[in-house]
């Protein structure tokens, strides 16, 4: 087979992609320590690195010299499964996310690429399947670990899952209708434009009612405080990775880190207007796509912690008797919209 | 390469399902009937439905694996013993599923050969369903009977469900 600079731009993509979603997780767990520190007037890590930047690092090079533990107990095969299960459903989910204009790499290529590894027709519903895959690593740790805790923790996991699920598929069926399309590509380009020359056309100011239903329930498939019951501490030593030791407890918290990255890519391609924004240079664009990622995840980061966690009842009655009725509303609402508008 | 990504999945397809019947802990067969659901959703790919494969994955590989998985991880099933079947379930029962199957096995044959080979082959007048916008169109205007019919179906086995789970006060 003869060189193909397409095939090689393509492969280098995925290859970038890939390794900035591991680098974005690590600046994610500098990021967590760091503004929690400030929230709670410490001064967080600020030794390995400047301002502790290499931390992150310093605790993979540790956790790779730990000694791997599995219960006797424990199912071998599954046990060894599930945080593979759970990473990959991670890195996956975001392989359908764009965040650039097309590129030709400074006239290297003779036809542009996209900035995204794949671009299907149906990409909205790729990520709301991966994302429903991933809730197997989860119960797959907590049955195979033969432990009552990681069992509990990751029954509820899944309960909260399941339950949020639905608010998050039905915010996302309302962009669905107003952009007439499942492409994450198009849905972005169909909110260039501003209204009066000022206001951008993100679907956020069309949608309010369906970004406020989507961020709520991101944070709970995410499985992050207000409503981290997976690993709620005080009752559940630590949820579904009780068992877990070494580089396969990393890989969870590597899962959770990445599916936080994703939420809020996919936050910004529907509702923020993905790359579009303006004075940037059209090759610049995907600064703009990292800024407003960056904001959602420090938004999240900054809501752990300052909110208290939930009780568990709490959590689902807000799930099933608000959350649900106000996305179902606002479902209804926007098809009547759509139906006026033509 | 299209011919050897089906036989790659219709391999993984067959050989998970078979898997799925052979094994002792439940729990297996629930995550090879998730593997075979995966390989269904390649195939569904293959063909050119990229929206039924997706759902594939969202409906049966997501909510409804799930929710098996719930019913095992709850009951916490023991493992099948060897040696339980037959007696389990009783020798006359046995030879009632020998005779089910291999009447089975005559139907598809016999079905197979009216049918004959040819009736798989390309279409050329055959349209691809890859577009969301065809399949809305359809299950809302020709077959929107059969649609109706089948949300009443569930919601008279959701109600059903709520009765039989309902604790007497």
């Amino acid at each position: 087979m003869s060189f193909n600079p397409q095939i090689a731009a393509h492969l280098g993509l995925i290859f970038v992609i890939f390794n900035m979603l591991v680098l974005s997780a690590a600046f994610m767990v500098w990021m967590e320590r760091k503004v929690c520190a400030y929230i709670q007037d410490r001064k967080g890590p600020n030794r390995v690195g400047f301002e502790g930047l290499l931390q992150p690092f310093a605790d993979v090079i540790k956790l790779m010299f730990k000694e791997q533990l599995r219960p006797k107990a424990a199912d071998a095969l599954l046990f060894a499964i599930a945080p593979v299960v759970s990473a990959c459903a991670a890195f996956a989910a975001f392989s359908v996310i764009p965040f650039g204009t097309d590129t030709t790499l400074f006239g290297l290529l003779d036809e542009p690429i996209p900035l995204q590894v794949t671009d299907v027709n149906v990409a909205v519903l790729v990520i709301f399947a991966i994302a429903s895959m991933g809730v197997y690593g989860i119960v797959l740790a907590g049955w195979s670990s033969n432990s009552k805790y990681s069992l509990l923790g990751a029954l509820r996991s899944a309960a909260q899952m399941i339950s949020y699920e639905l608010s998050y598929g039905l915010a996302l069926a309302a962009v669905i209708m107003l952009a007439g399309s499942l492409s994450l590509r198009e849905i972005v380009l169909n909110q260039s434009g501003a209204w009066w020359g000022f206001i951008p056309k993100w679907y956020v100011f069309l949608q309010p009612v369906g970004f406020f239903v989507y961020m709520v329930a991101g944070v709970a498939e995410t499985n992050r405080a207000p409503f981290d019951f997976p690993e709620a501490e005080q009752e559940l030593v630590a949820g579904y990775h009780t068992e877990y030791s070494s580089m396969s407890f990393a890989l969870f918290f590597l899962a959770e880190y990445v599916n936080m990255v994703t939420v809020a890519a996919v936050a910004t391609s529907l509702y923020l207007g993905g790359w579009l924004g303006p004075i940037l240079p059209d090759w610049l664009a995907w600064v703009w796509f990292l800024l407003k990622v960056f904001l959602i995840l420090f938004f999240y980061v900054w809501m752990r912690w300052t909110l208290p966690r939930y009780r568990y009842d709490q959590l689902m009655e807000f799930g099933w008797k608000w959350l649900l009725p106000i996305a179902v509303l606002n479902l209804l609402g926007t098809a009547a919209l759509v139906l006026w508008m033509e | 390469m299209e011919v050897f990504a089906f036989y790659a999945f219709a391999l993984i397809a067959v050989v998970a399902s078979v898997l799925v019947v052979g094994q002792r802990n439940p729990m297996y067969s629930v995550m090879l009937l998730i593997t075979s659901f995966g390989a269904l959703a390649g195939l569904y790919v293959l063909l050119d439905a990229p929206f039924t494969a997706v759902t594939q994955i969202i409906i049966y590989a997501g909510a409804i694996m799930v929710l098996f998985l719930f019913v095992v991880m709850l009951l916490n099933v023991p493992r099948e013993e060897p040696a339980g079947l037959a007696a389990a379930i009783g020798p006359r029962s046995l030879k009632v599923g020998a005779v089910l199957s291999v009447l089975l096995g005559v139907e598809i044959v016999w079905a197979l050969s009216r049918v004959g080979l040819a009736w798989f082959a390309q279409d050329p007048a055959a349209t691809s369903v890859s577009s969301v916008a065809l399949i809305g169109t359809a299950l809302f205007t020709r077959h929107v009977f059969a649609f109706e019919a089948t949300s009443i179906l569930i919601l008279v086995a959701m109600i059903g469900a709520v009765v039989v789970a309902r604790k007497e006060r």
